[in-house]
């Protein structure tokens, strides 16, 4: 006999109680906030002037162009130059590249040290580092440029590499050596009775083991650096421009008639590289955090 | 010959003395246990001998050779960890051959090693797993057969089943025994369980606060503790305490009088404050405490049937009294019963100095 008033079996769950209403709405609300101004963007990016100069925002273009994207990326005028954003995109490349993998090996194995081998003074370097993360960079624009004139690299794409290196090194060295911190201790000491000697033991063991960490690092170098306007207006000359000098330099040239598609346009491209990041390594770094988090 | 001489071996962090001047000299194919509760320098004494600690003050010797400043890999010691310590990345076969590989070993001969570790340890099906797929007991053997493969002269254990559940537990303490009989190597293996040392040792070195109190052979230490400490860590149920005074012929405290009997003083027999420490399973019941020199009748407290065991509480003077009987003891908590002992099965100390009488 089963007595229906009786609790038996799963427990049922009412849909659309007054907190799931509340829940979905806040989460609604916010995500409009936030996807409205990428709408306006893309559409506005894809109309020609004529349409644009009606004054409606919101509405999808009529008749869809894709010249202000072609202007953009090849045409648009800078100073002297006229080829557009292509030219800082390509610089942009060259200072990433060398930056992010420089920046990534050099923290990496500062963190390794610092979490596996125990050297004298490493609290003290430790320390260093880390007080370097919360100095503000406007205090050290000027004596850098110092340093990078009496270096000879002042204006020239490795100088800025250099300085890119330099200023993720704080917060990536941290990074590293908390993640090498969590790897038990017994790991390493049973690689040292089995013969592997410092590189051995960061090449074979903790970076196999390091992944997720990796992944991390690159996302916050590669947005960090192709995002960056100071130091690349600072200590780059005109000619090498990053990227995001030269978008600021269409935005705002104050020459002629304002080409509201062809700034849309030019915004969404220099955005593309740190979006493409994300949805690429994204879903590989919750896939490694999840990894890491399920102990064998 | 001796396999392992650890010679004032010393070891200071800071003002803090972690070991302080220890010396043990272990013969080749001595299976030494050092027994102590956390934080008595056990283990730190284990990474001074694998050379994973520097020290700051002595001598370590393997094998007639000084290897005091030696790596790790120099010293001719394999090492197994309470967290197996498996390479995560690397299949069974790729975490035996690891060490083997940075010695730059033939190909050949470091597979024809790992096929005869893998037998000894029966893994072979194991070979090609990574350690996420094997159980803790299979992850252990991985971790022995890592240090078999190297072919070396002294193993190393620091807890190696502290993460294993009482029954596996068990089982591998057995294969361990077997292991050392075949192998007939040197071992040092640390635990805090004294079962394990109990059983497994040749020699145990009790430790407590960086220092070797006692270091003996099992029954040595269990009928014979050096001090106070040592009889109340070794023994499970723990011995029983009385405090009192020694005095001509007997032990007497507030309410009991224990004649001495035939107990061998160590030192000549003086008038002083003493300890009296006699084990559970030295207090005999019923009939059999008539004829002993000391019997009283008591009322049992509480039972506790263990099946191959029984533990009794009670009082005797006033003092809380373990006893332990036979499995099948029909004792009820309330019976009146007859228990007695030889004081020379049991131990006296120094009042102030703690050490055997």
């Amino acid at each position: 006999m089963v007595d229906a008033s009786q609790p038996r079996g799963p427990k049922p769950r009412k849909r659309l109680s007054r907190g799931n209403i509340m829940l979905y709405g806040t989460l609604i609300v916010v995500a409009m906030y936030y996807a409205l101004p990428l709408y306006v963007m893309i559409v506005t990016s894809l109309k020609g002037m004529p349409e644009i100069r009606m004054g409606n925002v919101f509405s999808p273009p009529v008749e869809i162009t894709f010249q202000p994207w072609v202007k953009a990326w090849s045409e648009a005028c800078t100073g002297i130059n006229c080829d557009g954003l292509s030219r800082g995109f390509w610089n942009s490349v060259q200072i990433l590249v060398p930056s992010v993998f420089l920046s990534i090996i050099i923290a990496s194995i500062n963190g390794y040290a610092l979490a596996n081998w125990r050297f004298k003074g490493a609290d003290v370097f430790f320390t260093i580092l880390i007080l370097g993360a919360f100095i503000p960079y406007q205090v050290m624009l000027y004596p850098i440029v110092i340093i990078l004139r009496e270096m000879g690299l002042y204006g020239s794409l490795w100088g800025l590499v250099l300085v890119h290196t330099v200023f993720g090194m704080p917060i990536l060295t941290l990074l590293f050596r908390n993640y090498f911190t969590a790897i038990p201790e017994e790991l390493f000491k049973a690689a040292r009775v089995d013969g592997a000697g410092f590189w051995g033991i960061y090449f074979r063991i903790m970076l196999p083991m390091s992944l997720p960490i990796f992944v991390v690092a690159m996302i916050l170098q590669v947005t960090g650096i192709w995002n960056d306007f100071l130091f690349g207006v600072i200590y780059t000359r005109p000619e090498i421009y990053p990227m995001t000098v030269q978008l600021n330099n269409i935005v705002n040239s104050v020459q002629g008639v304002k080409e509201y598609n062809v700034n849309m346009a030019a915004t969404l491209l220099t955005g593309l590289v740190p979006l493409t990041i994300y949805f690429v390594s994204g879903k590989l770094f919750v896939r490694g955090i999840a990894a890491g988090a399920v102990k064998g | 010959m001796t396999s392992v001489l650890v010679k004032d071996l010393t070891l200071k962090f800071g003002a803090l003395t972690v070991l302080d001047t220890l010396n043990i000299d272990i013969p080749e194919g001595e299976f030494l246990v050092l027994l102590g509760a956390s934080g008595c320098g056990k283990s730190t004494l284990l990474n001074c001998i694998a050379g994973l600690l520097d020290v700051t003050d002595g001598e370590i010797h393997i094998n007639d050779r000084n290897v005091t400043w030696a790596e790790p890999s120099e010293r001719g010691i394999g090492m197994v960890f309470q967290s197996y310590a498996l390479y995560p990345q690397m299949t069974v076969a790729g975490n035996l051959s690891f060490g083997l590989r940075n010695a730059r070993m033939p190909k050949d001969e470091i597979a024809a090693r790992v096929a005869r570790a893998a037998e000894v340890l029966q893994i072979e099906p194991l070979l090609d797993r990574k350690p996420a797929a094997l159980s803790g007991g299979q992850r252990q053997r991985v971790a022995i057969g890592r240090a078999l493969v190297r072919d070396v002269d002294v193993f190393l254990f620091d807890e190696p089943l502290s993460n294993l559940d009482a029954k596996l537990r068990a089982d591998l303490r057995v294969e361990i025994k077997r292991l050392h009989h075949n192998l007939k190597n040197t071992m040092i293996y640390v635990t805090h369980d004294q079962v394990e040392a109990m059983t497994l040792a040749d020699r145990i070195a009790i430790m407590k606060g960086g220092v070797i109190q006692q270091l003996d052979t099992p029954t040595e230490i269990y009928n014979r503790p050096i001090n106070k400490y040592v009889a109340g860590f070794i023994g499970s149920p723990e011995i029983n305490f009385f405090e009192g005074r020694i005095e001509g012929n007997h032990f007497v405290t507030d309410d009991l009088n224990i004649p001495l009997a035939e107990y061998a003083f160590q030192s000549g027999k003086l008038d002083r404050p003493a300890w009296f420490g006699i084990r559970p399973e030295h207090i005999l019941s019923g009939d059999m405490a008539r004829d002993l020199p000391f019997s009283q009748e008591v009322e049992i407290e509480i039972v506790e049937p263990m099946g191959s065991d029984t533990l009794a509480w009670t009082t005797l003077g006033g003092h809380p009294l373990r006893i332990r009987m036979d499995g099948q003891a029909a004792v009820a908590s309330g019976t009146r019963l007859l228990v007695g002992f030889d004081p020379a099965r049991g131990s006296f100390f120094d009042a102030a100095s703690e050490l055997r009488l």
